[in-house]
This record gives structure tokens, C-alpha cells and sequence, in this order.
């Protein structure tokens, strides 16, 4: 009860805070659903809808004791979170009605207390308000009545109509593209346009059937393929691999201009957040001045290919320049490290940031200016060349910069597992017990500063010739958050968490352009939810799940192997 | 002839000398343990010998070589390894890891070579995981098989007191220095520790030195004893000549009343 009220009074100020930064009114332009749902009335009452869920979400119980049964409870109580939240918009409604806020709060404009009210005076809006915002929550609530395989189809059958009507770009493009015109105009109002209402029946129905469908089923896949003789298993992996290479092959095909520069970009930063997985997820030393590498392959490529370069310039092809961008790189990650050597944890994160900062402000300052071109910066970059290949469209880009992205995830994978990989975890669990075990610190540390410093100038090289020009406010102190967001989120240490974390966290914003103004809230609300409720990240490498449940895994395995073979070991006492 | 051979040794910390020109003498195949009680300087001259402090004053030659201004890489390249009084593992690395990082400087395989999967690497990388098998297999089923691919921190603390020593002996040492490697064992891990020690000797033949406050397992193991206290030597002997030293009783129990008035 008293959680109910607690979270129905944070979700009101949720509410109202989405209400007044300007998210509401800024998306209700956007329908989701033609005509009945447009996205900020949809936002507004999702964050109810959130916050009834919690509400009634069951408290922790001990092992060993019966839970509290779902029932009724569960969804008062996301009712009264909901409906205590739509009183707070209510409230926040009289308020900027009665007094013109506006100096202030710029969006709490007479559209948005439109908006908020459906069009009904102030006195009748309230209850209504209230009423729609407790629904949401109720809903919230009901959630954990369905049992689990139920409510696994539910949601995800929802999600992905939010996903077909957020996404419509690229529907339509990906269906116009298979010749399948036809869906789109059955289930949208035109290209671009929003969900029908039977659109959105329609895939839900689809997505519900195909979820209960495969529930249960896809655990018994994976199990079938583990349980697989190896070289059995092996060549369905590779079969798999095949399959997954020749989708990707298309996908800029389908996708388009658009959605494929933001796939390029998305590649670049997930090239750079494999390097920097290697100096912070490995070798555990936190380089906030990244960027510094990326500007270091940018402008090496820069000077060496373009004529426009100021100083110096061999026009050499940018495939010529790799060979140099991987010296300056290494050179670069010498010189950022060789200060660093004696130095942990936080001081070392913040002489690193300075560091990015002074290779900014260089590149950016008169007196360099004859060489790096200053504030203008160089133009003129000509595009990517193999042979007969020229690489030119976002479309064309998309196949370099995934190869790259590939010889990235590789070199993560063959370290992880060899001798400096090992050094390196070493390091970065006890510095001082590693050099008295062998490991000479020096080395270490300037080898992963060196890895990491290449695979982020290869981004830097690509993303130069890709977009022609290279400028020196372009490598600002948030490239270098965003790569270590990207890590933090997606889970250190493990390759598909960071590229999932790219994928949501460069990915999306870009897609939904309503998002991008509110891109860095966005990410701070990701940051504080995912440290609170899964610090490990969203796929965490097998090394992170283990920090969990180590003991009854390894255990199991064990016993799987020898407790057949017919010679039971005992665990031997004192040893638990 | 003496495998390390320490002269004059001193260290400071403000005001505090911890250690006071220190002799000691180790030769090769003796078992020394270090007694003295709390604060005697027992820890820091383990750290002065493994180059993880640096002295102020003396010199510490170990095979022949010097090893004041030595980095701890270097003086283990040598032929020296020391677990830690508060066991100090590796704890999110797994037990095969912890010990595979024990050979990092009896190997040397490139990040090129792990790149690119030379046959070289590949061969090293088997003989590491060959080795580090290998010496876990001196403790029995206490790290066996299940085990290996755990991560280091789930392990019982008297487990971790065997890791830390499988980790030592991977380094392929001459001279082991352990400090308090009982401390936290149930009576039975401690008979069972020390065999092991007389094992590391009789089997391995390395050269021990070990910190002990354990008395027992410094009357079985030990060729020799050295009572350290507020840093300097009180004596050295037989255990049963230093048990029965004036001096070193003492230390432990203070001034008989009517002397110390």
C-alpha cells in the first residue's frame, strides 16, 4: 500500500517531467496508431503503465517460501500508482493553466495543456486524466497475472507493434524493397505514415501466435544443438554463421541510404568499442579521452589522401594510409600510455581525459593550423578504393566497416584466451600481485593501450573517407562517453553485448529522429536503470554470469562427465 | 652454498623501522620459517625480497645476483615466488587462469602470435595449459577437475591458500616464500599443509622460506628457525634451540614481572 502511494508519487513526477521538458508535446506530432494513439499521449501513460508494474511487483521472497499468490491486490495496487500519477499531470495541468509558466518551463505551452487535457475543460479533464493514467497502471499491474509463458507472448507481441509503428521508415523501405508494397498499404496508413488500427491488430495477432508458438521451443533448439556430437555441432554453427552473413549481405540492400549510414556509423562506434572493451573490459584501465585514437586515424588518413591537405599531402589512396594510421596509432597509444605507466584507477582516467581533450584542442588551434588545417579542416577525402572497387553510398561503406568490425570481434576473441590477454586480467584484478607474478606491468600497459589505440584509428580512417572531411569539433569528449556507455551497457568483456549496446544505444536514437533532442537523457535513464538492475550489462561474457551462479554450473558439468563414467568423486570435507 | 644471502638490510616506514639491519642466510634445499609476534617486520621483509618495497639500506643476493632496484617481474624472472599473509588471487579469473598466469614469464608468446594463431602459440599455449594441469594435480582432489575452470573467488578460503601456492610453483621458482600459509586452516587442512610443504621440498626441491605463527607446523617442517622482533634478529637455530631461548620467550610473553621492575 505504502509502495503504491511511494511509486505512484515518483511516477507523477515522471510524468510530469516528461510533460515538462517538452518530450509530450514534441512527439505528439507522431501517430502511432491512426488515429487513436499518437506518441506523446502514448509516452505519457507508458511511464504509468511502468510505474503500476512496480507498484505490484511481488516483494522478494526468501528461498524456500511459498510467494504471494498474483491476484487482485497486484492490480489495485497498479491502479492507485497509476492514478495518483495522473493526478500529479492533473495538478501540474491547473497549474500551468491558472499562471503562465512559460518564461520558465518553454514547454508548457498551451498545445501541450492541450494535449494533456484531450481537449476537455480543466475540471472534467482531471478525473479523466486520473482514470486513463490508472487504467495504464492497473494494466501495469495485471501483468503478473499471466502466467509466465502468457505474459512473455503478451508483451513481446506489443513491443513489436511499437516496433512496426515506430519504425515505419524502415518497413516500408524493407517491404517495398521485397516487392511486398501490398503489407505496407495493408497495415499502414502509407509509407511513413502510421499504424492502422487493424495494422496494429493484425501484427499483434501475428507476433502473440508466433510467441506462444515458440515458447518453450527455442530452449529445446539450443539444448538440440549443445547436446550435438562436436563436429556435428560445429558445422551447424558454421551453417548458421553462413546464414547470418548472407542476411547481412543484404540488409544495406533493403535497408537503403538512410538506415544504412546510421548502420555504418553504429559499425564505427562498435569498432571503437571493441578497442576500448580491450584497455577498460581486459586491462582494466579506464581511458576516458578515447577519442583522441579515433581523431589520430581520421586525420592520418586525412593528410595522407586528401589534396587539400595543408603541409603535407602524397594523396596516397586511403587504403595506402592504413599501414601509417596503425604506426600513428601505436605511436599515439605510446604516448598517452608511457605518462600513465605508474598510475591507477581514477587518476589515470582523468589524466586520460585530459589527454582528449589536448588532442581536440590541437587539432583545433591556430598555431598547429598549417598542418592540421585548424578549425576548417581538411576536405577533399577521397572515397575508400580495392581494385576495381570504389566504396562510395552509406550502402557501400556498410560492407568495409562490418569486415573491420569482424576483425575487431576476432582479435577480442584470440586475446581473451592467450598469454597477454591473461597479463592483462591480471592487471586489472590486482596490479601489484601481477608484476610479483611475472607480468611486466610496463609492457602490459602499453600493449593494450596500442590495440585498443589501432582498432579505434581504423574507425577513424573509415569514418574519414566515408564522410570526406574531417573536423576538429568532431572528436569532442562525447565520443569517448558514448564508446565507454556502449561497453558499460551492452557488458564488458563479452563481443554481442557491445554490439547490442552500439545497436541501442547508436542505433535507435538515430532511427527515431522524435528521440534524438532527448538522445543523452535517454541515456542517462538507460545508465541508472541498468547499474541498478543489471550492472553486468545486457550480455554479459560467460566470465560476468559466472560471478553469479559459478558453483552449481561448474559443478553440474562435472558431474555430467564423471558421475556417467561410473567414478563418482566425492566432494572431499573441509573443501565446501 | 647460499642460495640468498641478505647483509645489512634496513627499511623505514617514518619513523618506524620495520626492518634494522637485517642478516639472514638461506641455502639451497633448507626450509627457514620466520617467527616473531605481530608488527615484527616478518611481512615487510618478505616485500623487501620480492622487490615490492625497496629498502633504504643493504643488500639482498640471491644466486649470485643483486636484487635491491630490481621491478618484482624481474626478481621472480630470477627464480623467486611468495604467496601473500591475505591471500591474494586473481578472484574474477578462474582457477586455470590464476595458475596460467603463474607462467607468464617462463613463456613468450606475442600479441602478434595470439593474433594469428602461430603454430608456436598454439604449441606454448598447450604446454601452459599442460603445466598449470600438472601442478594442480599436486593438490590432490583439493583443485581437481570441476574446479578448473571456476572462478577463484568462489573457492574456500583454505582453497585459495592451495591456488595462491599452485600459482607460486607455476612460475617454476628456486626459493618459495610463503607467509602464513596455515593461517585460517582447520586443524586437518593444517596436518594436511604440512605434508605439502615437506612434499614441495622432498618432490619439487625448492628452497622454502615461510612465515608461521603456527607452531607445530614450524617444528615439522623447519631446518631452521629465525626469530624476528621489531625488526631485528633475535636468534636463529634448531626449533629446539630457539623454543628454549630466554630471549625469544620474551618476545612472545614479555618480562617476567620481577625483571622487567
Amino acid at each position: 500500500m505504502r509502495r503504491a502511494v511511494k511509486l505512484g508519487l515518483a511516477g507523477g513526477a515522471a510524468m510530469v517531467l516528461v510533460a515538462a521538458i517538452g518530450m509530450v508535446a514534441a512527439f505528439q506530432a507522431r501517430m502511432l496508431i491512426d488515429p487513436i494513439l499518437p506518441l506523446g499521449t502514448f509516452f505519457l501513460y507508458l511511464v504509468a503503465f511502468i510505474f503500476g508494474w512496480m507498484a505490484s511487483k511481488p516483494p522478494v521472497t526468501l528461498e524456500g517460501f511459498e510467494p504471494a499468490r498474483a491476484g487482485i491486490r497486484n492490480v489495485l495496487a497498479g491502479a492507485m500508482a497509476g492514478a495518483l500519477g495522473g493526478l500529479c499531470v492533473g495538478l501540474l495541468l491547473i497549474v500551468m493553466t491558472t499562471w503562465d509558466l512559460r518564461g520558465v518551463f518553454i514547454a508548457l505551452s498551451p498545445e501541450l495543456a492541450e494535449i494533456l487535457s484531450f481537449g476537455l475543460p480543466v475540471a472534467a479533464a482531471i478525473p479523466v486524466i486520473a482514470l486513463v493514467a490508472g487504467a495504464a497502471g492497473a494494466l501495469g499491474g495485471a501483468v503478473h497475472l499471466l502466467s509466465p509463458r502468457l505474459r512473455r507472448a503478451v508483451l513481446s507481441a506489443l513491443a513489436w507493434v511499437l516496433v512496426f509503428s515506430l519504425f515505419t521508415d524502415i518497413f516500408g523501405q524493407a517491404f517495398t524493397a521485397l516487392r511486398l508494397e501490398f503489407l505496407v498499404d495493408f497495415i499502414y496508413t502509407g509509407r511513413g505514415g502510421a499504424l492502422t488500427i487493424v495494422g496494429a491488430i493484425v501484427v499483434f495477432a501475428v507476433f502473440f501466435v508466433l510467441y506462444w508458438w515458440m515458447s518453450g521451443r527455442t530452449n529445446t533448439l539450443r539444448q538440440r544443438v549443445q547436446s550435438m556430437p562436436r563436429g556435428q555441432r560445429s558445422r551447424w554453427q558454421i551453417g548458421a554463421a553462413v546464414i547470418i552473413l548472407v542476411v547481412l549481405y543484404f540488409v544495406p540492400k533493403i535497408m537503403g541510404p538512410f538506415v544504412s549510414q546510421i548502420l555504418v556509423t553504429a559499425g564505427i562506434y562498435l569498432l571503437m568499442a571493441l578497442g576500448l572493451n580491450i584497455v577498460v573490459g581486459y586491462a582494466g584501465l579506464l581511458d576516458l579521452g578515447y577519442v583522441a585514437f579515433f581523431a589520430v586515424g581520421a586525420y592520418t588518413t586525412a593528410i595522407l589522401t586528401s589534396p587539400q591537405s595543408p603541409a603535407f599531402s602524397p594523396e596516397l589512396s586511403v587504403v595506402a594510409s592504413i599501414p601509417f594510421v596503425m604506426i600513428a596509432a601505436a605511436v599515439a597509444g605510446i604516448l598517452v600510455a608511457t605518462p600513465v605507466i605508474r598510475m591507477r584507477g581514477d587518476y589515470l582516467a582523468i589524466v586520460t581525459l585530459g589527454f582528449g581533450e589536448i588532442a581536440r584542442i590541437l587539432l583545433n588551434s591556430e598555431w598547429l593550423a598549417p598542418y592540421f588545417g585548424g578549425a576548417q579542416g581538411i576536405t577533399n577525402i577521397p572515397d575508400l578504393q580495392i581494385g576495381p572497387l570504389t566504396f562510395s553510398t552509406p550502402q557501400d561503406y556498410f560492407y568495409p566497416v562490418f569486415l573491420f568490425v569482424l576483425f575487431a570481434a576476432y582479435v577480442t576473441y584470440a586475446l581473451q584466451n592467450s598469454r597477454w590477454g591473461r597479463a592483462w586480467m591480471a592487471m586489472r584484478e590486482d596490479e601489484s600481485v601481477a608484476e610479483a607474478m611475472g607480468v611486466n606491468i610496463v609492457t602490459a600497459k602499453l600493449s593494450a593501450f596500442v590495440v585498443g589505440a589501432i582498432l579505434a584509428s581504423f574507425g577513424g580512417s573509415l569514418f574519414a573517407s566515408q564522410i570526406g572531411s574531417v573536423f576538429p569539433h568532431t572528436f569532442d569528449i562525447v565520443v569517448s562517453i558514448t564508446v565507454l556507455v556502449i561497453i558499460i551497457v551492452g557488458g564488458m568483456g563479452s563481443v554481442p553485448g557491445v554490439a547490442l549496446g552500439a545497436i541501442v544505444l547508436i542505433v535507435l536514437p538515430n532511427l527515431l529522429r522524435e528521440f534524438s533532442e532527448y538522445q543523452f537523457l535517454f541515456y542517462g535513464v538507460l545508465l541508472i536503470v541498468m547499474m541498478l538492475n543489471r550492472p553486468e550489462g545486457f550480455i554479459p561474457s560467460k566470465r560476468r554470469a559466472q560471478e553469479l551462479h559459478s558453483e552449481e554450473m561448474a559443478q553440474d558439468a562435472w558431474l555430467e562427465i564423471y558421475g556417467e563414467k561410473g567414478q563418482p568423486e566425492q566432494v572431499p570435507e573441509g573443501a565446501v | 652454498m647460499a642460495l640468498l644471502e641478505i647483509q645489512g638490510l634496513s627499511k623505514a616506514f617514518g619513523g618506524l623501522r620495520a626492518i634494522n639491519g637485517l642478516d639472514i642466510t638461506v641455502d639451497e634445499g633448507e626450509v627457514v620459517s620466520v617467527i616473531g609476534p605481530n608488527g615484527a617486520g616478518k611481512t615487510t621483509f618478505f616485500n623487501l625480497v620480492t622487490g615490492m618495497e625497496s629498502p633504504d639500506e643493504g643488500s639482498i643476493v640471491f644466486g649470485g645476483q643483486e636484487l635491491v632496484g630490481l621491478r618484482p617481474n624481474q626478481i621472480l624472472q630470477l627464480g623467486m615466488a611468495r604467496t601473500f599473509q591475505n591471500v591474494r588471487l586473481f578472484p574474477a579469473m578462474t582457477v586455470m587462469e590464476n595458475v596460467m598466469v603463474g607462467q607468464h614469464s617462463r613463456t613468450k608468446a606475442g600479441l602478434l602470435g595470439a593474433i594469428l594463431k602461430t603454430p608456436s602459440q598454439r604449441r606454448e599455449e598447450r604446454e601452459i595449459e599442460e603445466r598449470s594441469k600438472e601442478v594442480l594435480s599436486f593438490f590432490g582432489t583439493r583443485l581437481a577437475g570441476y574446479r578448473h575452470d571456476e572462478l577463484s573467488m568462489t573457492l574456500s578460503y583454505a582453497n585459495r591458500r592451495r591456488l595462491e601456492i599452485a600459482r607460486a610453483m607455476a612460475t617454476n621458482p628456486r626459493l618459495l616464500l610463503l607467509d602464513e600459509p596455515t593461517a585460517g586452516m582447520n586443524p586437518r587442512e593444517t596436518i594436511e599443509l604440512t605434508e605439502l610443504i615437506g612434499q614441495l621440498r622432498s618432490e619439487r626441491a625448492y628452497t622454502i622460506v615461510l612465515i608461521e605463527h603456527d607452531m607445530q607446523v614450524v617444528r615439522n617442517v623447519s631446518d631452521r628457525v629465525v626469530v624476528l622482533d621489531h625488526g631485528v634478529k633475535l636468534t636463529e637455530g634448531s626449533y629446539d634451540e630457539v623454543s628454549t631461548n630466554e630471549k625469544v620467550i620474551e618476545a612472545y610473553l614479555g618480562r617476567p614481572a620481577e625483571l622487567g621492575a
